[in-house]
């Protein structure tokens, strides 16, 4: 019966040692410094790189940790420190749902709020997509960081004679601030990698992008032009920009899960 | 008490009141983010789509013509198309997921617990467009060449294995689907295995049960609505899967018999179709796929929600 169960196991990880394989493999000859400070080449020229693209997924994901950030958190710490059991089940449930619809869904909403209105493809458009997506994961993680903090800290403050939003504000919050980066952090590397909602809100631009108001690129809407393109070239680019985004992603991971371990090692 | 010397003097009333009311309620807007964003989500797709709801009514769930020429909009080959690779996935996540959360919980020694636990973690954050080239890359032509012609000489007596194999379609389409909801119906799947109290095994064990008796008979029968909990939220994950779909499910609108033919789904043809609609009328039927696709997630995940917060908290409770 054990074989059974050790097969499904080796069966589940096995796809991701597959495509770490092939990343490898077929994107590495071609990352060199070239491909991290060039533009792409037209069809028929070899070289050029993805700079635009990797500069425009960090520019997104500056705009939607603006708005994903404070709402997430600041919701996460409602629910800790002021909620009522109804309206916390309430809120949780909400987010648990949201988590679940599908990304591009938000690419539409970010669509009718800013590129009709605008008449313009644009960076907030797509930083306003990946921001939506971003508010009820961070709100979440603060949440389950929020409730670690000990009860008996609070009442210290309390008692102390802090009033308490600066018991919030100077104990439960810098106490948990670890845990509440990670959480960031982890939202951060999910939305790197998200494409859907960027194909007509931020949709791609093949220079720098000089404005936020203007279209701008981003490694994952790159990585999906030059797939399914049919230049060889262009499908080198695309599984070297592809393990850029996976070490990216990954990286972030797996140093965040390393720092978050430490901490509770300590305690 | 009235030869108390020092008198209790009440500590003043709070001062800094206004410090705090307005750090509640900024958090409360934080807090309210979510519940506007709800409306936000329905009201943005509803009003994208209102003249389609208004031309087509309920003919566009059912009617299966797709034509942005004549104007003509049914979205029945797209529900049809989600569905089926959403079903497929699941039928080869669900197994494999629920045994690796078995092996995680119970078989597997301590050692290898949690390195196998964040490894397929890591499989989560692989993002959707990297699936989707390592599928037209690596996983088609392997499907078209080794593993599909086999599969028709085997099980070509079924319709469903019939017809000509192009390698894209909507099999391979499930079966990219499947790897990418295999994380979240494993962590799902063993976070309920962990709340069944120990108190169930020893039980088992203590009548003589053999290992796999106890899994089979303490364990599952126990945590089986919990179980179909994670199912039917790695359906909801399924359903709107988005990039992976579009690279390798072929897009064609059509219902067809076989699963080695291309199909097309809902979320793929949002993604195919939004830039390049012409037309108001285009337009507003891409976004009342996107409504479709909003109502079918949200159902299938409020439901998931409730079932596996049924089991995994109701244990707690117990336990506490």
């Amino acid at each position: 019966m054990n074989t059974l169960f050790v097969t499904c196991a080796v069966l589940v990880v096995s796809p991701l040692a597959f495509v770490l394989f092939h990343l490898i493999r077929e994107g590495a000859s071609a990352v060199n410094l070239d491909f991290f400070i060039h533009l792409p080449k037209p069809v028929g020229q070899t070289g050029g790189g993805m700079g635009n693209a990797i500069a425009g997924t960090f520019e997104l994901l500056a705009i939607a940790s603006l708005i994903g950030v404070p709402a997430g958190v600041l919701g996460g710490i409602f629910l800790v420190e002021y909620g009522s059991e109804q309206f916390n089940t309430w809120v949780r449930f909400w987010a648990d749902v949201l988590n679940g619809t599908p990304s591009i869904v938000w690419g539409m909403v970010a669509y009718g709020l800013i590129v009709l209105p605008m008449k313009s493809f644009s960076a907030y458009a797509g930083g306003l997509a990946l921001g939506f997506i971003m508010v009820p994961l961070v709100l979440r993680t603060t949440e389950e960081v929020l409730v670690l903090v000990p009860r008996s800290y609070r009442e210290a403050a309390l008692a102390l004679g802090l009033a308490r939003w600066q018991m919030i504000a100077r104990i439960v919050i810098p106490t948990a601030l670890r845990g509440i980066i990670t959480g960031v952090l982890l939202a951060m590397a999910r939305i790197a990698g998200e494409t859907a909602p960027l194909l007509f809100t931020a949709f791609g631009n093949n220079f720098w992008s000089r404005h936020l108001s203007e279209p701008i690129a981003a490694l994952p809407l790159q990585i999906f032009a030059y797939a399914i393109s049919p230049y060889d070239d262009w499908h080198r680019q695309a599984w070297a920009g592809a393990l850029i985004l996976v070490l990216l992603i990954l990286g972030i991971n797996t140093s965040v899960r390393f720092l978050s371990r430490e901490k509770s090692r300590r305690i | 008490m009235a030869t108390d010397t020092t008198t209790f003097v009440p500590p003043a009333p709070r001062p800094r009141r206004w410090g705090d009311l307005v750090f509640r309620n900024l958090t409360l807007v934080g807090a309210l983010t979510i519940t506007v964003l709800i409306i936000l989500v329905g009201y943005q797709l509803f009003k994208g789509s209102h003249i389609a709801i208004q031309k087509f009514g309920w003919h566009f769930l059912f009617s299966s013509t797709w034509d942005p020429v004549q104007e003509q909009y049914g979205s029945l080959p797209f529900i049809y198309g989600t569905f089926v690779s959403s079903l497929i996935a699941l039928l080869i996540a669900v197994p494999l997921g629920v045994g690796t959360a078995i092996y995680l919980t119970d078989l597997a020694p301590l050692w290898l617990r949690q390195p196998l636990a964040s490894v397929i973690e890591m499989l989560a954050a692989v993002p959707s467009v990297i699936w989707g080239l390592w599928g037209i890359f690596v996983l088609v032509p392997w499907l078209r060449v080794h593993a599909y012609p086999v599969l028709q000489k085997t099980l070509g007596f079924l319709p469903i294995f019939q017809g000509p194999i192009y390698g894209i379609g909507m099999l391979t389409a499930g079966i990219i689907v499947a790897i990418m909801i295999l994380p979240i119906v494993t962590s799902v799947s063993r976070e309920v295995l962990r709340s069944v109290p120990n108190l169930q095994r020893e039980a088992a064990y203590g009548l003589g049960a053999t290992r796999w008796e106890v899994t089979r008979i303490a364990v599952l029968s126990y945590a089986r609505r919990g179980l179909f909990g994670a199912a039917v939220l790695g359906l909801g994950r399924a359903l709107g899967e988005t990039m992976a779909v579009t690279m390798v499910v072929g897009n064609r609108p059509e219902i067809a018999k076989s699963l080695f033919a291309p199909g097309y789904s809902l979320a793929s043809v949002i993604a195919n179709e939004f830039t390049e609609a012409t037309t108001d009328m285009y337009l507003s039927a891409l976004f009342e796929l996107g409504l479709v696709l909003l109502g079918l997630t949200i159902i299938i995940n409020a439901v998931a929600y409730l079932m596996i917060n049924a089991i995994t908290s109701a244990e707690t409770r117990r336990v506490a």
